[in-house]
């Protein structure tokens, strides 16, 4: 889990849960709402989005609702990081509770764009952009947070009688 | 060093004399409420392998209110599995769909107390911090850990105050002075914060004008939006609750990480404009927009107050041939309070549609979608883009007064002149 690696995808500011999920499909199974993660942003993004892939966006990402079918649709399609410039609070609790590593970097959109590929150092807190060869660092979370991911978010914490 | 209220509820509830923002916690909480995320928990519960189980039976609301009544055979669905699960793991506050809107039912059916913990799967459940409480949203997977064992972590957040004064012109409510501090500083001005809001134009508020600032506060990032509770509180809360509470107030020389000062004398009507609650202009601004679709109700704005005044606007008058006026009273306490007072009547004199408590057309669920290129006014709290219909639909977000003023001249209506 430490060291993720992938294609980025860009999205800009205010990226809320209603692009991420959105409502029209949050009634419908949720294998089908997998279909449309990110549609209203990128059309492509849930037909062509990899395992490992790298979500990367502006400032207050994830704001809005607390429908935890956004963060989880994005992991559920194999995106192993989000790096924001900001995260609205909610929807970064839920990224970690299930297991999906987010970080903050407040340079993040300058450097990066939908197809490099990238790799995130999780522990180290840095994201390198293996196209362009550019190094930036990240927020470190604190040990509380990295035992929670690197277990496989909260669930696996309880199986395991550590909470 | 004294501490926030936010501190002090949180120290309390971790059983610590004293905490500071930064640090983390793991705190007990005192009352929790699943609407139908809880269909989303229990798949998760059956797709992890996870044993379904409550540590307090009492503690828990289960109710529905996004799909209600059932517009579709997955939602039908939904709230069957929920009516299952209730019963499996036993639960004893099962309201159904039979209630109204979350964030309404709980207050007034007594589940928030002045310095009570409470979460909920639900990003407006700051709407109790008006109450005293501390309260916030949570994800599903978080309420299962919750479920499991009745306490969560948290970091303890900085605080930030708003303080409000002066005296708010008639037909000005909390819902502007709540827009205009979000057109002011910003969507994330209280990301990852606490806040308090302190002064006298919240304490001439009514209880029901308070919590348009608490549950608002989830737009501006917040985690908690408190009120320190006075006589009002307490006067409201011993009336829908014999359980004993312990308010929990700030001390004078609490750390406030930002003191914001707010002056309302001459605060305008406000509306947010498209796609974001901080994009926020003076009604007069844009006087004259032709709307298709009006909305009160919701969580923000669909208590026996913002039906009274926009009862008074609607008096007499009809709604624009070019427009549907959608009315859904907050609660079914609310509902029969505005039949008592007369409200339905004029309400359907006026060719408005009223619907039963729901959050149907708040987030574009059911009852009331928009079509492409219209352009709604809605009483209620956000206006991304599709929220509440078709993606190239536009939502204008005021108070119950601007929408009902704006519902009878087809076009956007500073409710001062109606
Ligand atoms: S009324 Fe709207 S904002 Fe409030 S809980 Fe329902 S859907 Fe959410």
């Amino acid at each position: 889990m430490e060291v993720i690696k992938g294609r980025i995808w860009k999205f800009g500011d205010n990226i809320d849960t209603d692009l991420i999920a959105p409502g029209k499909y949050l009634g419908l199974p949720y294998e089908q709402l997998l279909e449309h993660i990110l549609e209203p942003a990128n059309p492509d993004f849930p037909k062509k989005v990899q395992k490992g892939d790298i979500v990367i966006g502006g400032k207050n990402f994830g704001c809005g609702s607390s429908r935890e079918q956004a963060p989880r649709g994005l992991k559920d399609l194999g995106v192993g990081a989000i790096i924001a410039e900001s995260f609205a609070r909610i929807f970064f609790r839920n990224c970690i509770g299930i297991g999906l590593p987010a970080l903050t970097s407040s340079d993040i959109s300058k450097h990066f764009e939908t197809g490099h590929e990238a790799e995130v150092d999780l522990r180290n807190g840095t994201i390198t952009n293996l196209t362009t060869g550019k190094t930036l660092e990240t927020s470190k979370l604190p040990d509380m947070m990295l035992e929670i991911l690197e277990t496989g978010g909260v669930l696996e914490m309880l199986k395991q009688g550590k909470l | 060093m004294g501490m926030t209220m936010a501190e002090k509820i949180l120290a309390v509830k971790s059983g610590q004399a004293d905490v500071t923002a930064g640090e983390f916690v793991t705190a007990s909480v005192d009352r929790v409420m699943v609407h139908e995320m809880l269909a989303f928990m229990i798949e998760i519960y059956e797709r992890h392998n996870i044993p379904k189980k409550v540590w307090d039976v009492d503690k828990v609301v289960m109710l529905m209110d996004h799909y209600v009544p059932a517009p579709t055979v997955d939602a039908a669905e939904m709230h069957r599995k929920m009516r299952e699960f209730a019963k499996e793991t036993g639960l004893t506050i099962n309201l159904d769909g039979k209630e109204g809107i979350c964030h309404q039912v709980m207050p007034e059916l007594g589940f928030v107390k002045p310095g009570d913990l409470i979460l909920g799967t639900d990003s407006h459940t700051t709407t109790y911090g008006a109450f005293g409480a501390a309260s916030t949203g949570i994800g599903a997977t978080e309420m299962i850990v919750v479920f499991a064992t009745g306490k969560l972590w948290f970091r303890v957040p900085e605080t930030i105050r708003f303080d409000i004064n002066g005296k708010l012109m008639e037909r000005v409510t909390s819902k502007d002075v709540i827009l205009d501090i979000a057109g002011k500083y910003g969507t994330d001005v209280a990301q990852y914060k606490a806040i308090e809001f302190h002064g006298d134009t919240v304490k001439d508020m009514s209880i029901a004008s308070r919590m348009v600032l608490s549950n608002m506060s989830i737009e501006i990032g917040a985690k908690f939006g408190m009120i320190p509770p006075d006589e009002k509180t307490i006067e409201f809360v011993k009336s829908v609750t014999d359980e004993p509470f312990t308010p929990q107030y700030p001390d004078k020389d609490a750390e406030y990480e930002n003191i914001y000062q707010i002056f309302v004398d001459d605060l305008e009507p406000k509306v947010a404009i498209p796609h974001s609650v901080d994009n926020v202009k003076s009604v007069r601004e844009i006087e004259g927009l032709p709307i298709q679709q009006g909305f009160i109700g919701s969580c923000t704005n669909g208590r026996i107050e913002d039906l009274e005044m926009a009862a008074e606007i609607l008096e007499g008058n009809e709604v624009h041939n070019d427009v549907r006026l959608i009315i859904s009273p907050a609660s079914r306490k609310v509902y029969r309070d505005a039949l008592e007072k007369g409200l339905i009547d004029i309400f359907v004199d006026a060719k408005a549609i009223v619907c039963n408590p729901t959050c149907g057309p708040c987030w574009g669920g059911h009852l009331g979608m928009l079509g492409k290129g219209e352009r709604a006014i809605s009483a209620s709290n956000r206006n991304f883009r599709g929220r509440m219909g078709h993606e190239e639909s536009e939502i204008y977000l005021a108070s119950p007064a601007t929408v009902a003023a704006s519902a009878i001249k087809g076009k956007i209506t500073d409710p001062r002149y109606v």
